[in-house]
């Protein structure tokens, strides 16, 4: 599209014509003495003695090191820390702007209790004690009824010793409810169990890997750890890397491949066995990494001859043939998968018939290929302790249905909690803690978990920031933020290597906040009986320096402590059969002509961390304006549609409506329409809340049949101009 | 160096940008507004009012779907040097509230000088520079991240890229310290250069040989400073702003989009792509 050129050009060359013809500079000139008298107005920042602390960001996955610049104790500048084995000196949009959320307006600053109706945002002040004691009150409570399962736990992870004292809270008190929010690691270890037996996670030798096929990975995008990842796109740029890039819409990533491969959104696992059926057909298959490949070859070679999935994908024969070609002659090829920034589940599908293409390869556990690495093991706690009421409550089903029955494989189905809530769980819940997590923001289908709140008599939040669940809850006992505690932070994010990082309290904290870790060692003992025995420590900082054990003093030194001789999970794939079946899309046809799909952008965080003023700042006025959020659309289908740039339009999907604005982009399929993620939201603050519209209110989940994840990718929509 | 000349010559401080490397990640502009107490407001949509002294703008080849490409291009000020220090910006200010130093080829904007007659920005070709229509407010408590290094703006002054004239200041009193001449390469890089994850911006003395820039750029001296180097141009390069920020790019119309070529006009240094 030429509109985005032809602004930067006429830009340049118009620009100063236009401000000169403004009538603006008259007016000023004739004000300029009184401006000129306004200085006073602006603060003058203190100085101070100067130094630096290093730190780990712990933001998103990535786990960057970072240094801090303080001017005696405010911290005012953070920069990432060269020749830190994950970043190396860069940073990303995100972990530059981290002190706008440890200053920011939209932090909590005090343990509060709600006074008005629930999500009206009349809060009033109370002590830690009171807090506590609230709490306590109605834990101690439940317990005595034996009805310890009725309390649940979300948090955004369960990575490090954090999360692990909410899951190890959860087990003594007697509950088989912490469950995880949704994302591609929910899949990479659904099909790593599958594929290679064993528990753990893929790690990839993206460095040293000399071609690279993504199937939707936002390389450029944040996938992974995102300023990892962009260094090594600038590294296969230099060492001339192919890379190629499948995406229904030209991302950033596909804009920074070789080669970019537009491709019938949801048919990403047909393409991945095309290819792989070419590698078959042509004998170019490396040998070893895959066992019972006999089994599925024929169903390989005929059904996904490619002729047939040409037909599915919208990729030309020829682009198959000749990527299977590519991909399977380089040295050391790797696929990856999971969209975006990898932070929604995908079909099991797709991710093993990707993770078939490594094992085709040879490469797997290899230089330069595909790591099964076994999960981190630091965490060596004493068994928990349990009394009759936790034995009693962990002997219930866990109130999500994972790991039983119909879905058996799953280990956390946050997705399911409305459902259940509704009337169709085995319980009620009485009690819903949530850590690190946005889902009234960040679950699809949003809207329908934040009604299902309702249910839930007692909602207590460890959030840190204003976000749109903890003004759903009754109680917050709101965490420090990273730059104000000590924590671990262990790296998965596709690193092959276990790497751990240690955050550092930067500066004092600057709320009457407490550490989550604390909060929980606090909450064990005055719960007491086998609760408070399960919780031996002094306090948090006691249990992590006994649990990091001789690492502590590595970190403490370095900030960073990596085992490149790790463990691995198993070291070829186990191919069963192909009969997996796919993600359909919610919505029919007729109705709903256009397929809607969200998207991700490394400029809008888009999980449990909002955006900052600063980052919001660096959106496009395509993709927010105003108020007002927009809807990228090829002109062609824009056109069909009678709808030209800017025009107002009503998108309709089965799960919802919404006024958004029409983008024309060339760089999307046809009857395709993509949203930006993380937008839309009513909490935070003035920077952030009421910009745009949440696409996860207009999504609603689809299982994975084989797992039960929620795998939704998209959803059929229609447009009509407003 | 044993052969040190007496007299220090004259820097020319300079980047050289990858495009082929930049992926329009933005870390770039929060770096340079978290080091230079940029402000912010509630609604920054409205693009003509927002302050970015550094700006990535996205451009598109033109064509229809499937054979679109995008290619982002950071903007900060170019430090233009015109011929003898003549910026453009520099050229109309009456209030000599902006300067080209010669001796580090920095254009300078003195705010307490400035009296908001936007003149420069008129001047200026690449609207690199901002004027703030309102005081700054920072949102109580987040004044505590605000840097001693650089002193917030007030309502009615213009304001712009300095290539983080500070650090340079920083660097140079550092280096008499330690008794050396000049200011080492890795003392002085700017806040963008340093953040970029892709190392897409590559930032230095354009007139020291020993300097990754000048090494990328290999400006021409004979020929007003154009780069020797095949993938690299200027904006609006046959104006003669002869600025300081080189670009690079394998794709021939990423280079022509940043001049005004007709449309058979070849751009001007290009032997063939890359790819
Ligand atoms: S990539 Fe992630 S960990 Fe690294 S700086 Fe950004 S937010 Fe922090
Ligand atoms: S930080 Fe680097 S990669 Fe990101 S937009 Fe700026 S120049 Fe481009
Ligand atoms: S880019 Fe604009 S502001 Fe910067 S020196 Fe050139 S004319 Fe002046």
């Amino acid at each position: 599209m030429k509109v985005d050129r032809r602004s930067f050009l006429s830009f340049v060359i118009g620009g100063a014509a236009g401000t000169a013809l403004s009538p603006l500079p008259w007016k000023l000139m004739d004000d300029s003495s009184i401006w000129s008298q306004m200085w006073p107005w602006t603060p003058v920042p203190p100085d101070g003695e100067v130094v630096y602390e290093d730190s780990t960001c712990s933001l998103c996955p990535g786990g960057c090191g970072i240094t801090v610049r303080k001017i005696d104790n405010r911290a005012v500048k953070i920069e990432g820390k060269p020749g830190h084995p994950v970043n190396d000196g860069g940073i990303c949009i995100l972990g530059l702007s981290g002190l706008q959320m440890l200053y920011g307006p939209t932090r909590i600053k005090a343990p509060m209790k709600r006074m008005g109706e629930r999500g009206a945002g009349k809060w009033q002040k109370i002590s830690w004690d009171e807090a506590l004691g609230m709490l306590t009150e109605k834990l101690t409570a439940i317990r005595e009824r034996e009805e310890a399962h009725t309390v649940a736990a979300i948090a955004g992870s369960d990575q490090g010793t954090v999360p692990a004292l909410l899951a190890r809270f959860m087990a003594a008190f007697g509950s088989p409810n912490f469950i995880r929010t949704p994302s591609y690691q929910d899949t990479d270890e659904l099909a790593v169990g599958t594929l290679f037996g064993e528990a753990g996670r893929t790690g990839f030798d993206l460095e040293n890997a000399d071609y690279i096929l993504s199937f939707g990975s936002g390389i450029a995008d944040g996938w992974g750890s995102p300023v990892r990842m962009i260094k090594a796109c600038s590294l296969w740029k230099e060492k001339r890397v192919p890379v190629v890039q499948v995406d229904p819409r030209l991302s950033n990533s596909a804009a920074k491949a070789t080669r970019w491969v537009p491709i019938t959104p949801g048919t990403e696992a047909d393409l991945a066995l095309g290819i792989a059926a070419v590698m078959i057909a042509k004998n170019l298959v490396g040998s070893g990494a895959v066992s019972g490949l006999g089994g599925i070859k024929n169903t390989l070679l005929t059904d996904y001859a490619p002729e047939k999935v040409s037909l599915s994908t919208g990729v030309s024969v020829e682009a198959i043939v000749e990527i299977a070609k590519d991909f399977a002659r380089a040295n050391r090829p790797l696929a990856l998968c999971g969209r975006g920034k990898a932070q929604s589940p995908e079909s099991l599908r797709e991710t093993a018939a990707v993770y078939l293409l490594n094992g085709l390869t040879g490469n797997v556990n290899q230089e330069g290929g595909m790591w099964a690495i076994a999960p981190a093991d630091y965490i060596q706690w004493p068994e928990v302790a349990r009394d009759k009421a936790a034995s009693a409550g962990l002997r219930q089903p866990r109130f999500d249905g994972a790991g039983s029955g119909q879905y058996a494989n799953a280990r956390h189905l946050l997705q399911r909690l409305p459902d259940g809530l509704n009337g169709n769980g085995p319980y009620p819940i009485q009690v819903l803690m949530v850590a690190d997590a946005n889902p009234c923001h960040s679950l699809h289908d949003a809207a329908a978990f934040k009604a299902a709140l309702d249910k839930i008599p007692f909602i207590v939040s460890f959030s840190s920031f204003n976000d749109e669940t903890a003004a759903m809850a009754d109680l917050l006992l709101p965490d420090h933020v990273y730059l104000e505690r000590y924590a671990d932070v262990p790296v998965a994010a596709g690193l092959p290597s276990q790497t751990i990082g240690l955050s550092k309290p930067v500066v004092s904290p600057q709320f009457n906040t407490r550490h989550l870790g604390e909060t929980l060692i606090n909450l064990a003992q005055a719960v007491g009986g086998s609760v408070a025995e399960s919780f031996p420590w002094k306090n948090y900082e006691t249990c992590l320096q006994e649990t990091l054990a001789d690492k502590w003093d590595v970190l403490m030194q370095k900030g960073v402590w990596v085992d490149d001789d790790f463990a691995t999970a198993g070291s070829s794939l186990q191919m069963a059969a192909l009969d997996t079946p796919a993600v359909e899309i919610e919505g029919d046809a007729g109705t709903f002509p256009l397929l809607l799909m969200p998207y991700d952008s490394i400029r809008i965080s888009s999980g449990y961390i909002g955006d900052t003023p600063f980052m919001i700042k660096t959106v496009a006025d395509t993709v927010i304006k105003g108020k007002d959020g927009f809807v990228e659309i090829n002109p062609q289908t824009a056109g069909e549609m009678g709808l030209s740039e800017g025009d107002l339009a009503t998108l309709t999907t089965p799960r919802g409506e919404a006024p958004v604005r029409v983008h024309l982009f060339e760089g999307i399929k046809p009857g395709v329409i993509a949203m930006a993620k993380g937008l839309g939201h009513t909490a935070y603050d003035g920077f952030l809340a009421d910009k745009g519209i949440n696409v996860n209110e207009l999504i609603g989940p689809v299982e994975d049949p084989s797992s039960g994840l929620d795998a939704a990718w998209g959803i059929r929509a229609k447009l009509a101009k407003a | 160096m044993k052969h040190e000349q007496k007299h220090n010559p004259p820097m020319k401080y300079g980047m050289a940008i990858d495009l082929d490397k930049c992926t329009g990640c933005g870390a770039c502009m929060v770096a340079c507004m978290s080091e230079n107490n940029v402000p912010f407001k509630k609604d920054e949509s409205n693009k003509l009012d927002s302050i970015t002294w550094i700006r990535v703008y996205k451009l598109t080849n033109g064509k229809s779907f499937p054979d679109t490409e995008i290619c982002y291009l950071p903007r900060p000020c170019q430090h233009c040097e015109g011929h003898g220090g003549h910026s453009p910006c520099v050229s109309v200010c009456p209030a000599t509230a902006t300067d080209y130093s010669q001796e580090t080829g920095i254009v300078s904007q003195i705010y307490t000088r400035c009296f908001g007659c936007r003149y420069c920005m008129a001047a200026c070709p690449y609207h690199a520079r901002y004027f703030n229509w309102w005081d700054p407010v920072w949102p109580d408590g987040m004044e505590k991240s605000l840097s001693p290094n650089v002193s917030p703006r007030m309502r009615g002054v213009v304001e712009k890229c300095s290539f983080c004239f500070h650090r340079y200041q920083q660097a140079k009193n550092k280096a008499y310290l330690d008794g050396e001449r000049r200011v080492p390469e890795e003392a002085y890089q700017t806040a963008c250069t340093q953040a970029c994850p892709a190392g897409a911006i590559v930032f230095g003395d354009l007139n020291n040989p020993t300097h990754k820039v000048h090494q990328i750029v290999k400006p021409d001296p004979h020929n007003g400073n154009k780069s020797k180097n095949p993938r690299a141009f200027r904006l609006l390069e046959r104006l003669g702003t002869n600025t300081k920020v080189y670009y690079l790019s394998s794709r021939e119309w990423v280079r022509r989009a940043g001049d005004n070529y007709l449309e058979h006009e070849k751009t001007g240094q290009v032997s063939k792509p890359h790819h």
